[in-house]
């Protein structure tokens, strides 16, 4: 894959797997609000990850579809983030990805309705509208789990904890970030990072949470080096296709 | 394309009703974005909308049904939908169907500011959220503390 539709995998990877964690909790929410809440948010994000890994694949010229690039490659080949591959947890912990993620994504997006690839300026303008719902949703949780009652609060504050050692990797420029910028199709990601620390910081404050400490950051996702949760991700979400390559209905 | 043919179109494409929401049509969503002799162009109204590939499939049904089987469907992303394309009619029929419809004038703020709904039952505009995601990714759930109802609320969007 050449830089442009490696840059839509990755786009369309980030999307796919969180929106398959998302998916999880239906079913096991803990209330029928929260489970309608995350379901639609998973499948905005399985949404947005169709387009984006169909335009990968076009891009590719090698006849593999949406489908084909989710359910037929194996976790080295996958790029997404390492945050959205991490585990749902509990109720905070997932509502701690969200929001650390969904401010990037809804920052991102915004951006990308100017890239000079109309496709892909096109699917992010139809995104980020469901985006910056899912940010507001995520923020609204950590108020009032943040401000709640002291186990609400201690959770919100271990997840944030565990969630935000893989922020950094969100905001790396590598050399496919960097051909895709010089082109005028991808997004400088670097340049997103002050305004996501201050709609973080103001979230954070309003919930009387600490901002957590700094960690040693968690990178490698991009380049297929992930934790070892993906796998166990993909050995379900990809089930069927494995079990009947090709099956269709 | 003659006047007729487009008008055959036209009362074809406002019998497919939404599958969600079937008080409404296809024309009333505003998801219809150009009609030819060739070609019908619709658009999504959320990404992961469950319903586009079942609306897509209602849509051939009709137009191969009334004739039109040569008429091609095509899917465009761009402009994105905005409920601000809802006509006044599909508003009209949300609402006597038990829907609040979206206030028009959609700016992405609106989802975050989200104005009182008005209740679709007495009208009060005395309403709350309850959810703000409800049974399907185009509706929030609401309550009317004037007559205690709770009714879906179609988002802004
Ligand atoms: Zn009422």
């Amino acid at each position: 894959m050449d830089a442009l539709a490696t840059y839509a995998l990755r786009l369309g990877d980030d999307s796919l797997i969180l929106g398959q964690r998302l998916g999880e909790w239906c079913g096991h929410a803990p209330a029928l609000e929260v489970d309608l809440s995350l379901a639609n948010v998973a499948l905005d994000q399985i949404g947005q990850a169709t387009h984006f890994l169909n335009l990968a694949g076009a891009l590719e010229g090698e006849g593999r579809d949406g489908d084909k690039l989710a359910f037929h490659r194996d976790v080295m080949d996958f790029t997404n983030c390492v945050l959205v591959e991490q585990p749902n947890g509990d109720f905070a912990q997932t509502i701690a990805r969200l929001f650390l993620f969904a401010h990037y994504q809804e920052l991102l997006f915004t951006a990308l309705t100017a890239s000079k690839d109309t496709q892909l300026a096109a699917i992010a303008a139809k995104a980020v509208k469901e985006t910056a719902y899912h940010a507001t949703l995520a923020s609204d949780w950590v108020v009032r789990l943040g401000d709640g009652t002291e186990e609400s609060r201690a959770r919100m504050i271990a997840g944030l904890d565990w969630m935000w050692r893989f922020v950094d990797e969100l905001f790396v420029t590598d050399e496919v970030d960097a051909a895709a910028l010089k082109a005028g199709v991808g997004v400088d990601k670097a340049a997103l990072r002050a305004a996501w620390d201050q709609r973080v910081d103001a979230v954070l404050a309003e919930a009387t949470l600490p901002r957590p400490a700094a960690r040693r950051p968690v990178l490698g996702g991009r380049s297929g080096r992930h934790s070892e949760h993906l796998g166990h991700l993909l050995s379900e979400m990809q089930f069927l296709q494995r079990a009947y390559p090709g099956a269709t209905w | 394309m003659t006047d007729e043919i487009f008008d055959q179109l036209f009362q074809i494409l406002a019998s497919v009703p939404d599958p969600e929401i079937p008080a409404v049509s296809v024309l009333d969503l505003g998801i219809i974005r150009e009609v030819s002799a060739e070609r019908v162009v619709i658009t999504p109204t959320y990404t992961g909308c469950p319903a586009t590939l079942a609306i897509e499939q209602m849509i051939r049904k009709a137009l191969d049904d009334g004739g039109f089987a040569h008429v091609a469907i095509e899917t465009t992303l761009s402009p994105p939908w905005s409920t601000d394309w809802i006509s006044d009619e599909g508003r009209e029929k949300l609402r006597a169907y038990g829907i609040a419809p979206p206030p028009k004038g959609a700016a992405a703020s609106a989802l975050k500011n989200v104005q009182g709904a008005e209740c679709p039952r007495c009208g009060s505009s005395n309403t709350e959220e309850i959810s703000r995601f409800g049974s399907t990714p185009c509706k929030a759930l609401w309550r009317c503390k004037a007559c205690l109802e709770p009714f879906d609320w179609f988002k802004c969007h």
